[in-house]
């Protein structure tokens, strides 16, 4: 009967429904001596997807830089391990779930945050806060407001319920994202330095165990799916999106760190993407081993699953691992107390083969190595992005009123306060939490220390468009600032590479530089990457996404007590710009939202500056120098200006000298590398800037209830917190 | 003051429990599991928050039928001190151990804030370290936090002292503009009404360390600690 499974007849045309090109059909005949089964076509389907075979950027993404002293493990598992000191580790890893969030975006964020979540605590490490990245697309089309509420809905829904603070993040709109919104969803886990568990299976006859939820219909081909680019009727794909529940995962989660105190667990994974086809392959690959599945056996949600079913099915919650022999009885206690499934579903064995049997009876029987290492991997064709046209601060027409300019901005859709999203965020629980969202980057305590770990996400699409390779340095540059200005060490990064189809020359120029420019940046400042994902095919008919290397950083503070945050605190201190301003104006958000004009070189990163820049920022704040500090991004130094000014309900007053560049160039350029402080001693950071060569300046001065440009240009803080709070709120209020 | 917490499967803000508990009584209290029938003896069983059994049914709903909550309910009775926050609150209405309900918040959504509360009743076990009309901040975090009465049992509880907070501004102004979530006259907790029993949707425990922003949330601990030792 088990063999009625596959007898479905595979044609070329069926194997191309796979997404499998001529030239791969060719390797896999090869590999096989055959033709495949049904179920065998099915897992090399996934397993040769690009978003489980990395196939168009596994060539460019070896040459990040993923080294240093501070790295315990870098790309390859689950997620990327950091040293933190103290025997402890952070787990990290930031990925994305862009297609299904466009197609279903309660369900698709939930399931995105839930994945991301499984990723961390399946290293062994208890997630301790999370951050998400949104790209939605223009706030005109007529599908935002509900992929917004939904996505935020469902991020918060799992988040909430699984206990773990949301703790920062970013949300921007541009029209390239109209078909295709950007969902990528990081955790951060805190482990034991020396109990950090791996996918690697081993022991000859172990056994190979599944806990969780069941497993159902739902996700399958959803790797697949990831992988093509939208059309019309992508909205049919809706049953490939997977369904969340997180109370299934909170479970999962206290089983799994109950069963890991002890000593009964080999190799675990959790089963994400192509479910258990990858979880089982990974595990056996890196284990140059052989597994053996009784699919008959696996935990079912609905009768009359097929071995394809099974394999495919990207069904939530669930994890596949490996126990020594003998400890069986024990862990199924433990899950059994949790009220989870758990069965025994095979066996390690030394074929390097992965059969599957039903019954007894195989049904699948394919050789792992080839299986990864015959993965297709392309160099494809790419070409460098043209250089954008220099845009010349003095061709930038002044704005009638330096003040009615900074309102616009700070009340255009991508810097208008995100309140209305992280209030919907569980971002306390556990009693950590100690910069909380809407800083530069969050800070979440280390329980029972005093030490803490500061995160930030951050990406500039504009910026990568003009310049993938400045752009991508910028990225880097940018989170390695955020989190600097918390008085934090940067430590490692997580990148999600979302762009569109690599098979267009253009796109994948934008793919090489992003890469080429991150890399630069990430050896300049000792920040690698340990862990990361790659969304491709993001584009609607032929219209790709703005690219958008998202970064996710954390870094160290020694005592959280003594990380700082944006907000104004006393009156009458001085305003201190720590860098220089050149009046870089192309691609800056003066630009876009006063002119109406995307376009110009961006702002180049200077990186031996950066890094100057930063150090010295970081020794003011753990001096006790400052007692404010943000770094300067999106709209310069009046945007930094008035994001301090709210965030500490006090006003502050720019003194505009002439700079010869002229003052709105001066108030908005995007020149990087640059922090504003609040400090009542600027003499003694004047002295120490100068003696360690950076530029510091006088700007301004704290007190008051307005915001001051130069000579009496005011607005007050109250107009300037409405157009800032209000949008949002207003934006979603409206109907659609 | 000895004192347990009640854990359930999907409680997720018992670590902040246990941290509160035990900064103001010095000793760390039991943690009592959801299957339990008997309860250990303490002057305070604590119910923290979370996503009881996923909250899937109403919130708190299936955590009212199950065999621990029986035991708790008996401990109540018998005069035990009960506090339950956030989620626990939700399981004290659905225990009735607690009148009235706990609705989906009006605006439909999440909310996580720091939240503005007058201290309605300072006379009570729970409350005494503060004064009657002072503003203290704890935070919120809910969904389902939107308390409803009928107006005989919220006049009832307003006529006994028994609303022991409201939602209201920073100068104490309890009006419209300052319910976060539609809750009937503001309320935010109630006692029952033998005043040993405090239901409350925001989270004091998540306000005792002045690096969470404010340390508003020990007077509640300490109160306890006070009147329970």
């Amino acid at each position: 009967m088990s063999n009625d499974f596959n007898a479905i007849e595979i044609t070329p045309e069926l194997i191309a429904e796979h997404g499998i090109t001529e030239e791969e059909r060719e390797v896999l005949m090869n590999i096989m001596g055959r033709m495949p089964t049904y179920t065998e076509l099915g897992i090399f389907s996934v397993m040769w997807s690009e978003h489980c075979s990395y196939k168009s950027s596994r060539f460019w993404l070896k040459t990040l830089p993923t080294e240093g002293p501070q790295v315990i493990c870098g790309p390859g598992e689950n997620a990327g391990v950091v040293d933190i000191g103290d025997g402890q580790a952070a787990i990290f890893k930031m990925e994305s779930h862009n297609h299904p969030s466009y197609i279903e975006p309660y369900q698709g964020a939930a399931t995105g945050v839930g994945g991301i979540m499984r990723d961390v605590f399946t290293m062994g490490a208890r997630p301790i806060a999370n951050l998400n990245a949104l790209r939605f697309g223009s706030p005109d089309h007529p599908k935002t407001r509900h992929l917004v509420s939904g996505v935020v809905a469902g991020i918060g829904g799992y988040g909430n319920c699984m206990g773990v603070p949301t703790v920062g993040g970013e949300t921007t709109f541009h029209p390239s994202y109209n078909g295709n919104i950007l969902v990528n969803a990081m955790t951060i886990g805190l482990a034991n330095a020396d109990k950090i568990f791996y996918s690697k299976a081993s022991g000859i006859g172990n056994p190979v165990v599944y806990v969780g939820s069941k497993t159902g219909r739902d996700g399958i081909h959803g790797a697949t799916m990831a992988s093509a680019e939208f059309d019309d009727n992508s909205d049919e794909k809706r049953p490939t999106v997977q369904v969340g529940d997180p109370f299934a995962e909170k479970l999962l989660l206290e089983a799994c760190l109950e069963l890991m105190a002890g000593d009964s667990i080999i190799s675990i994974q959790d089963m994400g993407a192509a479910g258990l086809t990858s979880s089982s392959v990974e595990m056996a690959d890196k284990g140059e081993v052989g597994i053996e599945l009784w699919l008959d056996k696996v935990p079912m949600r609905e009768e009359g699953m097929t071995p394809y079913e099974l394999m495919l099915s990207e069904s939530q919650e669930r994890m596949l691992m490996v126990l020594k022999p003998g400890r069986e009885e024990e862990a199924r206690k433990i899950f059994e107390k949790w009220e989870l499934d758990f069965a025994v579903i095979g066996t390690v064995t030394d074929t390097r083969h992965l059969v599957l049997k039903w019954d007894g009876e195989v049904v699948g029987d394919i050789p792992v190595p080839p299986l990864v290492d015959a993965s297709p991997m392309y160099e494809r064709p790419w070409e460098p992005t043209p250089k954008a046209v220099e845009i010349d601060a003095a061709s930038v027409a002044a704005p009638s009123s330096l003040t009615g300019a900074l309102k616009q901005m700070i009340g255009s859709p991508n810097m208008a306060s995100k309140r209305w999203i992280w209030e919907q965020y569980d971002h306390l629980v556990m009693g950590e939490t100690i910069q909380s969202p809407g800083g530069d980057a969050a800070v979440v305590r280390i329980p029972g220390k005093t030490k803490g770990i500061a995160t930030s996400s951050d990406c500039n699409p504009v910026y990568v468009k003009a310049d993938p390779i400045e752009g991508g340095k910028q990225a880097v540059a940018e989170c390695w600032r955020n989190i600097t200005a918390t008085g934090a060490k940067p430590l490692a990064i997580t990148n999600n590479m979302n762009f569109g189809n690599p098979e267009r020359p253009n796109i994948m120029g934008q793919f090489v530089g992003a890469i080429k420019g991150m890399s630069e940046a990430c050896i300049a400042l000792d920040f690698p990457v340990v862990s990361g994902n790659v969304s491709l095919y993001n584009e609607t008919k032929g219209e790709g996404i703005l690219p958008t290397p998202v970064i996710g950083g954390i870094g160290v503070i020694a005592d959280v007590a003594k990380s700082m945050n944006m907000a104004l605190k006393n009156a009458d201190e001085e305003l201190v710009l720590i860098g220089e301003t050149k009046g870089h104006m192309g691609s800056t958000l003066y630009l876009r939202e006063i002119e109406g004009r995307e376009e110009g070189t961006p702002p180049v990163v200077d990186l031996a500056v950066e890094r100057r820049n930063g150090d010295f920022i970081r020794d003011l704040i753990d001096a006790g120098l400052v007692s404010a500090c943000h770094d300067l991004s999106d709209g310069g130094l009046a945007c930094a200006v008035t994001d301090m000014a709210m965030a500490g309900k006090l006003g502050a007053t720019l003194s505009l000298t002439d700079s010869g560049l002229g003052n709105h160039v001066a108030l908005f350029a995007e020149d990087q590398g640059r922090y504003l402080l609040s400090t009542a001693n600027a003499d003694k950071i004047l002295e120490k800037a100068a003696a360690s060569g950076v530029p510091a300046t006088i700007v301004g001065k704290t007190g008051g209830d307005a915001l001051t440009l130069g000579d009496g240009d005011a607005i007050s803080l109250a107009e300037l917190v409405d157009a800032h709070e209000g949008w949002l709120p207003n934006y979603m209020a409206q109907e659609a | 003051m000895k004192s347990a917490v009640i854990l359930f499967p999907g409680t997720n803000r018992e670590n902040d429990a246990i941290a509160a508990l035990e900064q103001a009584s010095g000793s760390k209290p039991q943690l009592v599991w959801h299957g339990e029938t008997e309860l250990p003896k303490v002057d305070l069983i604590m119910i923290p928050g979370g996503f009881s059994y996923g909250d899937y049914l109403r919130s708190g709903a299936m955590a009212g039928k199950s065999p621990v909550m029986r035991a708790v309910a008996d401990q109540a009775k018998a005069g035990v001190s009960i506090i339950g926050v956030c989620n626990g609150f939700q399981i004290l209405t659905e225990t009735h151990l607690l009148p009235g309900a706990l609705m989906r918040n009006a605006h439909l959504k999440f909310i996580c804030k720091r939240a503005a509360l007058k201290i309605e009743n300072a006379e009570t076990r729970f409350t005494s370290k503060y004064d009657a009309g002072q503003v203290v901040k704890y935070p919120v975090a809910h969904h389902d936090g939107n308390y409803f009465a009928d107006s005989e049992t919220l006049d009832r509880l307003e006529g006994e002292g028994r609303v022991a907070l409201r939602y209201c501004d920073d100068d104490g102004v309890v009006a419209p503009e300052t319910n976060l979530n539609g809750s009937q006259r503001n309320i935010a907790g109630i006692l029952n009404e033998k005043g040993n029993v405090l239901g409350m949707m925001p989270h004091p425990e998540n306000a005792i360390d002045p690096l969470h922003g404010g340390i508003d949330g020990r007077g509640l601990f300490s109160s306890m600690v006070e009147a329970l030792s």
